[in-house]
């Protein structure tokens, strides 16, 4: 091919103004409402409260500005195996810190020459 | 909004940077956001092991956790989080230009963004030397006679909070950097809608430091935010 030769367009997928500037608003308005929410004392409920809305925005993030939804299915399975692998991470890390303080507990209906005692 | 969109011509080879091992310009973009996604997991995974060990420690000390809040600055950390999601719009912009071919709105819309980016850092700026000052930097001059009972687990909620938003930092600086080489590049003329690879690319690395900071925010500013 010479450089001469000329070459097809990309079929670029150019988001509309009007999307763009929605994503910014209501980007805004959930970091007002999430630092409002968290002056409210909900319990447990403030942490969920506080992460829903986080992964709200990020979605809109990587939804609109970063255009996943014009990628091609290889690089959305890309995007969805990144977060599976984060979630195995935080999982299994967790799992051994909580199983950490567990005492091993006697099984009854296994042979025990201790009898049944914990050892 | 009427406007008037600059006809795609076609360009040649050279224009577009295409390499031979591409078959079409568009081919060579799904490569190349491909590849850029699969770099971004690994900046995935790089802030996520923060993560995970602020979500242990957090776990094994929730009331040292909270008591850190009255420490941190919401106003500020709020401010600066609206800060980011505008050099997020300008970014989205900038990229939008560059599809257009329109020169003059692409290097209006990355000067936009070097601008919201440094106002963070200036602003984080002014944060770190306030926790300097108030004796708030673990292994330097922790001090924390408020909660005595906390003075010691507090200390892994502050040197995370400085790991975090200290690794954020670098990353909005190199951001700038190569912000920096968009703009030298945008006035050369070099990008059009046939070949806008690079904003696009560094558009992507953009918004992902910005949803980095979208989870510390909540995370590292609102922890025990209604005791206050």
């Amino acid at each position: 091919m010479s450089s001469s030769e000329h070459v097809t367009p990309v079929h670029a997928h150019i988001p509309k103004v009007g999307t763009l500037v929605g994503v910014w608003a209501t980007l805004v308005v959930l970091t007002i409402v999430t630092a409002l929410v968290a002056t409210v004392n909900l319990g447990e409920l403030n942490i969920v409260v506080a992460l829903i809305i986080a992964v709200s925005k990020a979605s809109l993030v990587a939804w609109i500005f970063m255009g996943v939804r014009h990628t091609t299915s290889l690089t959305k399975l890309f995007v969805v195996a990144g977060l599976v692998w984060l979630g195995i991470m935080i999982l299994i890390t967790s799992s051994d810190y909580t199983s950490r303080t567990w005492t091993y507990q006697a099984q009854p209906w296994a042979h025990n020459p201790a009898g049944g005692k914990s050892r | 909004m009427a406007e008037t969109v600059v006809p795609i011509h076609d360009h040649t080879v050279e224009e577009t940077h295409l390499r031979h091992h591409f078959a079409t310009p568009e081919q060579q973009m799904d490569a190349a956001t491909l590849g850029m996604w699969t770099f971004l997991i690994t900046e995935v995974l790089f802030f996520g092991g923060m993560f995970t060990a602020y979500a242990i420690y957090r776990g094994i000390y929730p009331a040292a956790f909270a008591s850190t809040s009255e420490f941190m600055n919401v106003k500020i950390g709020a401010t600066n989080t609206v800060v980011l999601i505008c050099s997020s719009l300008t970014m989205a912009m900038a990229v939008r230009s560059a599809q257009l071919s329109n020169r003059a709105g692409l290097i209006k819309y990355l000067i936009g963004t070097m601008i919201f980016g440094t106002a963070f850092l200036v602003i984080k700026g002014f944060e770190y030397h306030a926790k300097w000052v108030e004796h708030l930097v673990p292994g330097f001059n922790f001090a924390f006679p408020e909660h005595p009972e906390f003075a010691h687990n507090a200390q892994i909620l502050f040197f995370l909070y400085f790991c975090m938003t200290g690794m954020h930092a670098l990353h909005m600086i190199v951001g700038l950097g190569l912000l920096t080489y968009l703009l030298i590049q945008g006035s050369r003329r070099v990008f059009h809608a046939n070949y806008y690879a690079p904003v696009e690319m560094i558009g992507l690395y953009w918004h992902f430091v910005d949803i980095v900071w979208i989870f510390l925010f909540p995370l590292l500013y609102l922890i025990g935010h209604w005791h206050l």
